[in-house]
Parts: structure tokens; sequence; C-alpha cells
């Protein structure tokens, strides 16, 4: 492989893992705020590592809501995951058991986005490797940045951290409603559908729970078997382990 | 929730999800290869995130709350509109929602 194509590569894989450093701190804060504490938001991103189900599991916990319906959520957006890795596999190819346990680990958007943009394999296995190094040692470090700094707030600075929770599933979402996202009239149905639902339920369902229903009636809503033209095998290349944005 | 039981959830959910992309490297293609994980992958990220936003920004419990976080999210809402990068979209609405905060005593 030239070298040009591989120091091409370590940039972007470095550079992504540096952009999402910022999410990970949004991640540590929004642990703080839903009651969990530094350790615990520290665990969270060395043992879960993927942004968009740690969020979700905050999010959910934050609201009040109970352990299943946490847990629950956490795993429904992991699935994405596991669609990545049947991509990767032949790009990776990891061999023996220890490797493949190993490499599962950071198998994220950002991880799977830069190997499935790489030119060939040996790039595909180095952009893996370099973005999984630089987003985990990001996101870990970020992650307790933003949970330290958001203990260590005061009485104003809490309501000011209140909203941004809210603010930073919004930043989350933006991306899929936008124009150019493959599928976006189907994204924004799908998005207030379940705000739609989350919003109805919360009157009546134990705390949480609405979150977690709000995605099962939606999967429920759409038609079986139908493949939308928006569904896409790899995910955008922006920011935090996981959840990408989305 | 006690610290026990957050461990519990923090745990579980942590090892699920584990499970899941080690999954993805160890089953056969075909197997995940269905139209229902499709489904489930292309619409859950964006039901959840919104039902998310929801329930941070306008509720407590089982009530509907409108208070600063509202006006946090309307703010976060227009820099988003005008592509502001993460970082200033969070500050601006931890600013607003600050700022209801000290007005509202």
């Amino acid at each position: 492989m030239s070298s040009l194509a591989r120091s091409a590569t370590l940039r972007d894989a470095i550079g992504l893992g540096l952009a999402v450093g910022l999410y990970g701190a949004a991640f540590g804060a929004a642990a703080d705020a839903a009651g969990l504490d530094v350790w615990q938001a520290m665990a969270m991103s060395v043992l879960m590592f993927t942004g968009a189900s740690q969020f979700a599991l905050v999010g959910v916990l934050g609201a009040g809501g109970s352990a299943p319906a946490a847990i629950g959520s956490a795993l429904l957006l992991g699935t994405r995951n596991t669609v990545y890795g049947v991509r990767l596999v032949p790009l990776l190819r990891p061999r023996g058991a220890p490797v493949r346990a190993a490499t599962a680990h950071w198998v994220i958007d950002e991880t799977t986005a830069l190997a499935l943009a790489a030119p060939d394999r040996r790039l595909a296995r180095l952009a893996f490797v370099a973005g999984g190094a630089t987003i985990y040692l990001t996101w870990n470090a970020t992650t307790v940045a933003g949970a330290l700094g958001a203990a260590a707030l005061g009485e104003t600075a809490r309501a000011g951290l209140d909203a941004v929770v809210p603010a930073a599933f919004l930043a989350l979402l933006w991306p899929r409603l936008r124009r150019s996202f493959p599928g976006a009239e189907v994204q924004r149905r799908v998005a207030l559908g379940g705000a739609v639902v989350a919003l109805a339920l919360t009157p009546v369902a134990p705390p949480g729970v609405q979150v977690l229903a709000a995605a099962v009636a939606v999967v429920l809503a759409g038609r079986p078997g139908r493949r939308r033209p928006g569904r896409r095998d790899a995910p955008d290349p922006e920011p935090g382990p996981g959840e990408g944005r989305s | 929730m006690s610290g026990t039981a957050l461990w519990a959830v923090v745990l579980a959910a942590s090892l699920g999800c584990y499970l899941l992309k080690l999954a993805g490297l160890s089953v056969p293609a075909a197997w995940v290869d269905q139209p229902w994980v499709a489904r489930v992958v292309d619409v859950v990220p964006a039901a959840l995130l919104a039902a998310l936003v929801v329930v941070q920004a306008a509720t407590a419990g089982n009530d509907v709350v409108l208070d600063g976080r509202l006006v946090g999210l309307a703010v976060a809402a227009v820099a988003l509109a005008f592509r502001a990068p993460f970082i200033v979209v969070l500050l601006l609405a931890g600013l607003a929602g600050a700022g209801v905060a000290v007005l509202s005593g």
C-alpha cells in the first residue's frame, strides 16, 4: 500500500476520533444528570462503548425509567452494530476467538464507516484499528471530563445542564432529518411518530417506558418485509461511538 | 434507583450490547440479513431519539412540564438549522436553560 494512502487513512481515523470526543463529554454530563456516578459513566464508556446506546440508557434513567426500559432501549440501538459486524467480516477477517472477541468491542458506527470507506482490505484493517483506538481513548477520556465537570456544577448551571441533555438528543437526531439523508422522508415520519407516541404515553406509562414503547410502536407500524428506500448499509462517519449521530 | 441497581443496569446493558456486536462477527450473514433486522436498524434510532427529545425536554415523571428546557431545545433547533457545531448547540441550549432558571427565580 502506498504511504500516501496509509497516512490519509490514519489522518481520517484520528481526526474522526478527536471529533467524537465532544460527544463523550456530552455523554459524561448526561450520565451525571441522570444520577449515575463518575465510575458508572466510565464503566459504560469502557464496557458498552457504543454512543447511541449509552445516550439512550442514561436518557431513560434520567426520565425515571425502570431497568428493563433502560436496558431495552440500549439493546434496540445496539442491533445496528450486529449488522455492521456482518459487513465487516469479509474486510477484517478476524481469525480465532480471541481476535474476534477483541474486534467486536470496537464495532461501532464510526469504525464501520472508516473501514468500509478504505480503498482496500489492508487499509480497511488499519482504518478500523486506528479509528477504534483513537475513538476509544478519546471517548473514555472525555466521558470522565464531562461527568466530573457536570458533577461540579452549581444550581443555576444544573438548570442549564437540564436543557443541554434534550438538546444533545436533538443534535444526534438532526442529521437523520436533513433532506440529504437517505430516506429522510421516512426518518421524519418515524421521528414524529416516536415523539407523538412518547408524549401521549407519558401520563399513563411508567416513566421511561414511553421511550421504549415509542420505538417498538414505530417498528411495528412499518410493513413487514418492505425494503425502505432509505435503508443504509453503512453509517455516517460522524460522530459519537455507536451512535454516531443517530 | 439504588447504586447497586444502577450498576446492574450498566453491566447488563453493556454485556448485551457487546454480545450484539460479537454476534455480527460470529453468526452466518444470512441470519442477520433479515427484513426485520433491517427495519429495526433503519427506524429505531430516529424513533428512540425523538422520544428521548420529547421526554427529556417536556416531561417530569408522568407530567408534561414546560420550563427552561423547552426554551433551550428551541434555541438548539435554531442553531442546528444554521448548521452550528455540536458544542455551540449545546452551549446555547445550556445558556438558554440557565437564563430561564435565573429569570424565573
